[in-house]
């Protein structure tokens, strides 16, 4: 059945209807005249990673306090590789968001003088189970932005070197999605199951990142020869174990303290930042001192009762857990575990390459988000922010960006049209119009991502190398993924819910090829707890550098970068798109 | 990981279906609303909470803890009333109210 053909145009097109993406839509919804489109693979509703709720704003700048205080935090907690010109210009709007969150309806807890009620530095507490339909039902408010659920994007459109539109595909039924606009902003999310999960059996999305972010915003940009930033720089997060359900709450909220198998907390030995803490658990456990808890027991009825409360607003399976296992919090303490690794930019410094102003290196496109690296820590008020500044730049850059020529990208349309007619060909149909029949291909989606996650947990440092890797298991790493990537062309589907695994997995086994070239190129250990490079074990500060990557004619190049202090605007050669 | 949705106590009004971040609730050719794919439930609860009718009921797998209990919720006003039905005990029901701000 052939695929039937949607042909949109708008001002700005946003990928990605997440926490990034809402934020930039509303940012542009104030501009009357102005066409913005917003692209979904699922439903605004509850997609992206406020689906669940949080219950605290993680980022906030109290009383006291700076953005610049903030920045310091930051660049001590990721070891000296990050962007301050980024960390900095969303830590100036922290605040604002969050005054704009509460006009929507956020219920954020106040204390008896009526500022913000702080957990820890830089966290205010909310009730944020329904962040997420607060957020989208704003958009849904709007004028001129149009919502597009349950589409998704493949490939962008370019011309000349500029990002003028993309192309997608419902998952819902056989209709292609060709998009063009004067200027595009990528919000689609980082990456997670690229590695073998906590729990690969029944309960293998039961995952801190959503399973849904497949790191097709990076693979977007990666195919269409963006540069890109510090992948290697993985995020692995500390977590309640089975459930993955966040520590800090525990932490932060009744002082639970980390504590070993025999009784010792361990902290002090590895440090406070993310990466120490992480590091800590995995250590102590690897070095026969665990299993590793939170020291719960002991505590309060009534602080029993808030935990089981605080967990249904952002975690339920922990809740439950306690429930089933007959034991409160209060009987027993929380095992602590680390997770699979995840390249995601809103807690690392790993994604697109962009000047302040959230430009990324292809003209016409701009990150915002998980997507955009630099600026670890933004949490949710950060993806906010940089929502905001990427669609107040794209807006201020629209001048010099006409609409683009139809007929200049028919027959790129048309080439992103066969690759899924392909992939929907049984492949017993010989060749009949513009889909040829590809070789037979014996395996799944499904099948192939276990493959690509046994790869790396076995040779780039998952969770059962204790996150330790070396250059002789990267090279097979690399070599086992290029035969995975050969097999995944040749995948077949019978709809397009087949066809958005296929590409959930083509856009993985990318980003982990991407991942084993910068694991490479940092030939040091400096974030332990995110990953151990046995061959070069220590922190060596001739690395206080950017490792960035490019793909150029088809190899993906290494680009070393000196570290950014200052506000910098990418220039372009001049094209005649 | 995963949701069982109640058959008999669906109306097929397709919130669920809209709420699930992951496309993994759809219509069956019969025309019932079914979980396509159960291994890739995330368990963030969305649909739960946003189903009228109690249809659908949240469970953890044996591999991370689950002992048969099911979860559900029953919506009033702010309320949240999550109840939790173990396969031999009296239910545990726990209600959080949206106006009022997590205290940890």
């Amino acid at each position: 059945m052939p695929f039937h053909i949607v042909e949109k145009t708008a001002d700005i097109l946003i990928i990605g209807g997440g926490t990034a993406g809402c934020w930039a839509a509303l940012t542009l919804a104030a501009h009357e005249g102005l066409s913005v489109l917003v692209t979904e693979k699922a439903n605004i509703r509850r997609s992206g990673c406020l689906a669940a709720g949080v219950n605290a704003i993680n980022a906030y700048i109290p009383a006291g306090k700076t953005p610049e205080d903030y920045l310091e935090y930051v660049r001590w907690d990721a070891a000296g590789i990050i962007r301050d010109d980024l960390v900095l210009s969303m830590a100036q709007r922290f605040n604002s968001v969050v005054g704009r969150l509460e006009e929507l309806g956020l219920v954020i807890l106040k204390d008896e003088t009526g500022a913000y009620a702080l957990r820890g530095q830089w966290n205010i507490k909310i009730n944020g189970e329904n962040i997420k339909p607060l957020l989208s039902q704003a958009v849904y408010r709007t004028k001129n932005v149009e919502v597009l659920n349950h589409v998704n994007i493949t490939d962008y459109l370019t011309l000349n070197g500029r990002v003028v539109g993309a192309a997608g595909f419902s998952v819902r039924e056989q209709t292609a999605y060709f998009l063009r606009a004067r200027a595009v902003i990528c919000t689609a999310g980082g990456a997670a199951g690229l590695y073998r999960p906590n729990n690969p059996g029944f309960s293998q999305h039961k995952m801190w990142y959503p399973p849904f972010n497949t790191g097709t915003g990076y693979a977007l940009g990666i195919r269409a020869g963006a540069e890109m930033t510090t992948f290697e720089m993985r995020f692995v997060a500390q977590r309640c174990k089975d459930t993955i359900a966040p520590t800090g709450t525990i932490a932060l909220g009744v002082g639970a303290k980390q504590v070993n198998a025999q009784g010792e907390e361990y902290t002090s030995r590895y440090g406070l930042s993310t990466s120490g803490r992480a590091y800590g658990t995995t250590n102590e456990t690897h070095q026969g001192r665990g299993p590793c808890y939170l020291n719960t027991v002991g505590i309060t009825s009534k602080q029993d009762e808030e935990l089981l409360k605080a967990y249904l607003n952002m975690a339920p399976s922990q809740t439950l857990k306690w429930l089933e296992s007959g034991k409160r919090p209060s009987q027993q303490n929380v095992e602590l575990e680390g997770t699979e690794p995840y390249v995601v930019g809103g807690h690392t410094a790993s994604g697109y390459w962009v000047d302040t102003g959230r430009r990324t290196t292809l003209r016409g496109l701009y990150a915002a988000g998980d997507v955009a690296g630099g600026a670890p820590k933004k949490f949710v008020t950060g993806a906010l922010a940089e929502g905001e500044i990427a669609a107040d730049t794209a807006l201020a850059d629209l001048p010099g960006l006409p609409l683009p020529e139809d007929e200049a990208l028919q027959a790129q349309e048309q080439a992103i049209l066969q690759t899924y007619e392909q992939h929907l060909t049984p492949a017993d149909t010989p060749s009949s119009g513009t889909s040829a029949a590809l070789p037979a291909c014996r395996y799944t989606s499904q099948q192939l991502e276990e493959a690509m996650q046994k790869v790396m947990d076995d040779y780039a440092g998952g969770i059962h190398s204790s996150y330790r890797y070396s250059e002789a298991q990267l090279d097979i790493a690399e070599e086992r993924l290029e035969g995975l990537t050969a097999l995944a062309q040749n995948l077949r589907g019978t709809d397009t819910d087949d066809l958005l695994h296929i590409y959930e997995l083509k856009d993985r086994l990318l980003v982990c090829q991407s991942l084993i070239a910068h694991l490479r190129a940092r030939r040091e250990t400096r974030w332990a707890g995110f990953g151990f490079n046995t061959d070069y074990p220590g922190v060596d500060d001739s690395w206080q550098l950017y490792v960035n990557s490019r793909l150029e004619n088809g190899t993906l190049k290494i680009h070393y970068r000196n570290l950014v202090k200052e506000a910098i605007t990418f220039e372009y050669p001049d094209s005649n798109g | 990981m995963s949701i069982l949705i109640q058959t008999d106590k669906c109306r097929n009004c397709g919130r669920c279906i809209e709420a699930c971040p992951g496309n993994l609730i759809q219509v069956n050719p019969q025309g019932k609303v079914w979980l396509r794919h159960p291994e890739e439930c995330w368990g963030c609860t969305s649909c739960l909470k946003e189903c009228q009718f109690e249809a659908i009921y949240f469970y953890l797998g044996a591999d991370i803890g689950g002992r048969g209990s099911l979860m559900h919720t029953r919506r009033e006003g702010d309320l949240c009333h999550w109840i939790v039905e173990p396969p031999d005990g009296r239910p545990v029901v726990i209600t959080v109210d949206r106006r009022s701000a997590n205290k940890y």
